[in-house]
């Protein structure tokens, strides 16, 4: 998997109020959803992002609430993954479990620019700034979490685990 | 090497016998839970996993409490999911009549209890932390897994303690506790860890106090917030816990990431400027300015002890014309103890509005939003952008005692100015 796209730079602590406003969470309409990302920012930044951007952003990047709307609105909306120097503990274990591929990289996130253009080697932990011709580092996911994302998120993980243990049963 | 309360917990709930801080593991919960906003998706999660039953129908529970009394349609559609899947699964289902704020009413049902591993599809299910549960917030698709399988995958995560010495003064109470420790550690200073609350000034404390200081755990973006049961959970346990339960304690030489000690005599009432709960001030140091709405309520302070600090002091006292007051009791058990001891007479007496128990304007559903410009004070948890409605409006957290006597001056007050 390597994953290309433009970069749409985002500050600290984007929180989840902010990636979709609690006034939208009477639906779980992923379309929906994604319509409204990031409105209360930048209520163009839906109109304007092509589909694999990729948002870099700085600390405690999904902050606040449980939602799963807001990986869910940011997946839909056609981003390709989210890199940021950390994010919060909900919002790490819920893109995961979606399948909203997320790097965690102080390097990218000092270093890259709105509009540079990304190149991402997750396997390698490696990402490639061609605007700039840089090369950053991201840390490696433990190997649990990698086997969540290859199975395509938890649902799929579960649904295998429960039909090995159904076997062996 | 000795072990935290945290860790003891997540031992007794796993399959191994030692635990290694970072580690990845599965554990089984006790208890799992999801609202009108999570469970939906929840749900959709349990389905598509093929699951046809709930592990363990005493063990789930769904409560509609964000947008109820539903606001509007879509809302209602929500609801409706929640409603006829509890139904299908024969699991206790929470709506209206019989509702509250998820974190306030499953203690008060006792639904939670000490020596717990909870989940909750909401950020502030770490409330429960105040019974010595480890009680974690998670999002959609762990619940709708969780609901299938009884486990979760969790990260032994690393715990601080927080040492909070001396003596509270005038109006300081558990929220000023926390805002406190969170404008000192940050709104990510406890990412990932627990923190565990502890200390003679907690060994005093009441339990809706506590139950105010683990509800903030998650605004400093921890794990969860906890403190060791002791007589006052005991206490408050009696007539309401059905089943048996564990008290676990941290051992003496259990190992932190940090100890902090707070002397709490250092502390007076404290608010919360926006946009972040890290932004606090001292009561002292606010000067003139002016609000258009007070909210009184929330998972974080709608429970009885909340209302009886507000009744004290709009007690023969009106709210100032220019504001808005809108006191929410978290559940119906607290309305109707409120009822029966005369605050809501005081309350409607002063010109404040009463709501039925609902997270409403917390999160900007329902029941008072802001205009655009307009400014609150808050005893809710967030201030974030637009969080209570308009994205140009503002909020300040702080207690019931400073929403209370700041409904009445119209600007952010300290009690002492009115009382
Ligand atoms: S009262 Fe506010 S913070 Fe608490 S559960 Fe409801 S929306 Fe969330």
């Amino acid at each position: 998997m390597i994953i290309k796209g433009k970069v749409w730079k985002f500050g600290d602590h984007i929180d989840t109020d902010i990636i979709i406003p609690a006034r939208y969470l009477n639906t779980s309409d992923p379309n929906e959803l994604a319509l409204h990302c990031m409105e209360d920012y930048d209520k163009d930044f839906i109109k304007n992002i092509s589909p694999g951007d990729i948002i870099v952003a700085g600390d405690n990047f999904g902050c606040g609430s449980s939602r799963e709307h807001a990986p869910i609105a940011i997946k839909e909306a056609g981003v390709s993954c989210v890199i940021a120097k950390s994010f919060a503990r909900i919002f790490f274990r819920n893109a995961i479990n979606i399948g909203l591929p997320i790097f965690e990289s102080s390097e990218t996130s000092l270093g890259a620019l709105q509009g540079d253009e990304l190149e991402i080697f997750p396997e390698k932990g490696i990402i490639k700034n061609i605007t700039q011709n840089e090369l950053y580092n991201t840390n490696p996911m433990p190997i649990f979490i990698q086997n969540l994302i290859a199975s395509g998120g938890l649902v799929e993980y579960t649904k295998k685990e429960i039909e090995r243990r159904q076997i062996e049963y | 090497m000795g072990k935290s309360i945290t860790e003891k917990i997540i031992l007794s709930h796993s399959d191994k016998k030692e635990l290694k801080r970072g580690e990845l593991i599965k554990a089984r919960i006790d208890f799992a839970f999801a609202n009108d906003i999570t469970g939906p998706l929840a749900i959709n999660v349990f389905e598509r996993i093929g699951s046809k039953e709930v592990f363990d129908k005493n063990k789930v529970t769904l409560i509609a409490d964000h947008f109820t009394p539903n606001k509007d349609i879509k809302s209602a559609e929500q609801t409706k999911v929640l409603k006829e899947f509890s139904r299908e699964q024969n699991l206790n289902y929470y709506e209206l009549g019989q509702v509250g704020i998820e974190h306030a009413l499953l203690p008060e049902k006792g639904l939670v209890l000490p020596g717990y591993l909870i989940i909750g599809a909401d950020s502030h299910t770490p409330t429960s932390g105040a019974l010595g549960a480890l009680s974690i917030g998670v999002g959609s698709t762990d619940l709708g897994v969780a609901m299938a399988t009884g486990e979760v995958w969790l990260k032994v995560p690393e715990s601080m303690k927080f040492l909070y010495k001396g003596k509270l003064n005038k109006w300081v109470g558990g929220k000023d506790l926390v805002l406190y420790t969170i404008s000192k550690i940050g709104v990510d200073g406890a990412n990932y860890r627990v923190m565990e609350f502890a200390g003679e000034t907690i060994k005093n404390l009441s339990i809706d106090n506590r139950f105010t200081m683990c509800n903030m755990a998650i605004e400093a973006g921890a794990k969860s917030g906890i403190i060791e049961a002791d007589e006052i959970t005991e206490e408050y346990l009696k007539g309401r816990a059905e089943k048996e339960y564990n008290i676990f304690k941290s051992d003496l030489d259990a190992e932190y990431e940090q100890v902090i000690e707070i002397n709490v005599a250092d502390i007076e009432p404290q608010v919360a400027f926006p946009h972040l709960p890290e932004n606090c001030k001292g009561i002292s140091e606010v000067k003139d300015i002016l609000i258009d709405q007070s909210v009184i309520g929330s998972c974080t302070n709608g429970r009885i002890e909340d209302m009886r600090i507000a009744a004290e002091i709009l007690k023969n006292n009106k709210v100032n014309k220019r504001v808005r007051l809108i006191i929410i009791p978290a559940t119906q058990q607290i309305y109707l103890e409120a009822l029966e001891e005369g605050l809501l007479k005081i309350f409607i007496e002063s010109g404040a509005i009463v709501s039925p128990p609902t997270c409403g304007p917390c999160l900007g559903g329902h029941m008072g939003i802001l205009a655009k410009g307009e400014r609150a004070i808050s005893t809710t948890n967030r201030n974030f952008v637009g969080r209570m409605g308009h994205p140009e409006s503002e909020i300040y957290l702080a207690s019931p005692a400073i929403a209370a006597a700041s409904a009445i001056t119209g600007k952010i007050s300290s009690p002492e100015e009115v009382i």
